[in-house]
């Protein structure tokens, strides 16, 4: 993956696999410390633990259309290469919560590119899904809930082109309104 | 700034055209886009934006994009699908924002399938 921004799409399409009605993607950076802290949770069905220890090998996957799974691997690797962390925590019946933690300051760490565009693509393909988004940089803070918009629109889809163009903007420019971010993005 | 009145004047304008068509409409094209990790990774989701902006620009309002999982060729992704009533379907592949473009013009506003971007001339 080129960039963080599309690990967090496809790990986020999980939730959606999984049931989810509602997913948390917190996008949150520390200048300070050089931390970003990655965080999907979802309330969807969840995973036994003996599941959960699977995640990580790339030739264990639910899917029946082929043999390898490498969503989770390549997140994970995405973000231990920076000498970060990375934390799957599930139970069968409540949900999932995926953190990744990565040192921005280490040469290895992928930029995070473009993560607006992949909320905005989660939530207009995901009508029936709430989207709540926070992007932090230090103490300045923007929240996104798709469940706000839903309810202004009364009826008329997310996924109405109109609709999703005015979306991706909203949120490009709430994102940049928080200040330089990563560098080099 | 893109602002909330913005986004209920969209609302009213799509409302009144809501009248007309339906989610299961005779005429209604449905283009679907794989999102799995494959796809993904290949670049669907500049190819998703691209079609977004081009069926916004156009107002076609009989067009309902949508987002599809692996369909077990992923050599070939990113892969769009166009499914109109009727006819077979078509299906795209390696597909970028550009081509994507082309799609929307040719076939979906003028009917006319881009048979070089087409599997069947891709894969050969």
């Amino acid at each position: 993956m080129r960039e963080l921004s599309l690990n967090i799409l496809d790990v986020a399409q999980n939730s959606v696999s999984a049931g989810a009605t509602r997913i948390e993607i917190d996008v949150l950076e520390n200048t300070g410390t050089h931390i970003l802290t990655v965080r999907i949770a979802d309330d969807g069905r969840g995973m036994d633990e003996q599941t959960v220890r699977r995640l990580p090998d790339p030739f264990f996957t639910t899917r029946t259309t082929r043999k390898v799974g490498m969503g989770i691997p390549l997140f994970k690797m995405a973000a231990e290469m920076t000498g970060g962390t990375f934390l799957i925590e599930s139970e069968p019946g409540r949900g999932t919560t995926v953190t990744a933690t990565f040192r921005t300051d280490s040469v290895d760490c992928t930029p995070l590119g473009d993560v607006e565009s992949s909320i905005c693509a989660l939530a207009t393909m995901n009508e029936q899904i709430d989207i709540v988004y926070t992007r932090a940089a230090d103490e300045r803070k923007f929240v996104f809930s798709s469940a706000e918009i839903k309810a202004m629109l009364d009826g008329v889809p997310l996924n109405e082109p109109s609709v999703m163009t005015w979306l991706s903007e909203y949120l490009k420019e709430n994102a940049a309104a928080l200040g330089d971010l990563q560098p080099g993005e | 700034m893109k602002s909330v009145e913005e986004l209920l004047a969209i609302k009213n304008k799509v409302k009144g055209q809501m009248n007309v068509r339906s989610e299961n409409g005779e005429d209604n094209i449905r283009v679907l886009v794989g999102m799995a990790t494959c796809g993904i990774a290949a670049g669907a989701r500049p190819v998703l934006n691209a079609l977004v902006e081009e069926v916004a620009k156009r107002n076609l309002s009989n067009v309902y994009i949508a987002q599809t999982g692996c369909i077990g060729v992923c050599q070939y992704e990113p892969i769009v699908e166009i499914v109109e009533p009727g006819k077979e379907k078509v299906t795209y592949c390696k597909m970028t924002p550009e081509k994507a473009i082309r799609v929307v013009t040719d076939h979906i506003v003028n009917g006319k399938p881009v048979a070089e971007y087409t599997i069947g001339a891709v894969a050969k």
